[in-house]
């Protein structure tokens, strides 16, 4: 039985293999309509997600299957003090697959030992989003057709922001992978992300607190938001919550076949002016998600069409 | 106890000074009623000074945590009066409920009953993570 929890469970060619698959959703989704009849997805969200719930959903009920859940922990037994192995536990005997938010680091973990069914880790605290970071490189691969030589700028909260920790894991297992690092002083990359996967032999990274010195030679730019919930001061979120904004002055700076990416929601860091530039893959990043998700439902199932 | 021999136990010998009360504490040598002689910062040609723990007991020890406190130290085995094992102590590959993670976000802070696990990630720089949100121990 295979998990996700982390996006280096799968090899390069297993996550070009599912790529593959959704491309395939993508071009005749009739054809896997019923592929997850009679399965269960069960979406466990101890954290509250809009966009990762309901594409999980939209992506087993694309696929003819179920699902049940809960989407906060008010509704669920958390609040009677029932542990996360009793949860799963008792979930794993209800669904055929789950998929879990949580916002402890390692959640996914704990789950992952205590499942009978395959757990899909949606994003366990600051630690991962693997399937995040599956729908970035969906969109990666549909948009520029390639992985190798890509030079990858990452913007803002990359101490907190899981689905930058993904990104980066995931491309630098490809070829010429360069990564510029753009971020506040206190919101720099940790230590064990730079030290797993930058400071390898030949990974090669940049670090700069500017957003116009950083845009400039890239062929992705993808944005964070600065996310209120992971700072422990408020005054600290204030402090640094508009660091960096994207508008169309800065995108003038850019490669005319830049990629602008953001796992979303937004809320100051991008200007809805960006919107109708070409380059904002953002909102085809978020759909891209729906149909990844179907494929690695399918492989996690062992379901073949 | 004659410090000199030991009939039945171990000498944990090469303890990096002042590392003793660590493993004291991590083998739960305060706990035991047999003879234990420490000895603090001890002359050695080796290593300048050392620390040397002679415990005379039987009874089965982790002693896999002599190689987290002071990786390198010597351990021997006695039984009967004769030396039986002696070899330097490996870094554990993983520790059990041995340390906490300090990290507030984990699920260790959170979930009772869960097992604190840590891991040998870089045996070089002696470094450990938690196995569950992988932070430096």
């Amino acid at each position: 039985m295979r998990n996700l929890l982390n996006i280096l469970d799968f090899s390069v060619e297993e996550i070009d293999a599912l790529i593959a698959v959704a491309k395939e959703i993508i071009a005749c989704p009739s054809r896997f309509q019923d592929a997850c009849a009679h399965k269960i997805l069960a979406t466990l969200f101890f954290e509250p997600s809009t966009r990762t719930r309901l594409s999980f959903e939209s992506a087993m009920l694309s696929l003819g299957g179920s699902v049940l859940g809960f989407s906060d922990t008010a509704s669920s037994s958390t609040t009677k003090g029932e542990s996360l192995a009793d949860t799963i536990t008792m979930v794993s005997g209800y669904a055929d697959i789950i998929a879990m938010r949580h916002p402890k680091e390692g959640a996914a973990l704990v789950a992952s030992m205590h499942s009978a069914v395959p757990i899909i880790n949606a994003g366990d605290g600051g630690h991962y989003h693997p399937t995040q970071t599956l729908a970035d490189l969906t969109t990666i691969s549909r948009e520029l057709g390639h992985f190798d030589n890509l030079r990858i700028g990452v913007c803002g909260d990359l101490k907190y922001g899981r689905t930058v920790h993904s990104l980066v894991s995931a491309m630098s297992r490809y070829p010429g992978a360069k990564f510029v690092l753009i971020s506040p002083q206190e919101l720099k990359m940790p230590d064990f992300v730079k030290e797993h996967y930058l400071d390898a032999p030949g990974a090669e990274y940049t670090e700069t607190a500017s957003l116009e010195e950083g845009i400039r030679d890239v062929d992705i730019l993808y944005m964070t938001r600065i996310q209120k919930e992971r700072f422990p001061d408020e005054e600290d979120y204030l402090r640094l919550k508009d660091s960096y904004v994207l508008d169309a002055a800065k995108m003038r700076l850019a490669k005319p076949d830049m990629i602008v990416l953001h796992p979303l929601p937004r809320v100051n860091e991008i200007t809805t002016e960006v919107d109708d530039d070409p380059r904002a893959c953002y909102f085809r990043q978020a759909h891209n998600g729906r149909y990844i998700r179907m494929a690695l439902i399918l492989k996690l199932l062992g379901v073949t069409e | 106890m004659n410090i000199d021999g030991i009939e039945n136990g171990y000498v944990l010998d090469h303890i990096q000074p002042g590392k003793s009360s660590e493993i004291s504490r991590l083998l739960g040598l305060d706990a035991l009623d047999c003879p234990v002689a420490m000895i603090k910062n001890a002359h050695s040609a080796k290593m300048g000074r050392k620390d040397i723990i002679k415990i005379d007991t039987s009874r089965e020890l982790n002693l896999e945590l002599v190689g987290f406190a002071s990786p390198g130290a010597t351990v021997n085995v006695i039984r009967g009066g004769v030396r039986v094992q002696k070899y330097a102590a490996p870094m554990p590959e993983r520790l059990e409920n041995v340390v906490f993670c300090r990290n507030s976000r984990c699920i260790t802070s959170a979930e009772r009953g869960l097992k604190q696990i840590f891991v040998l990630t870089d045996p070089v720089r002696r470094e450990y993570r938690c196995l569950y949100c992988e932070s430096k121990m």
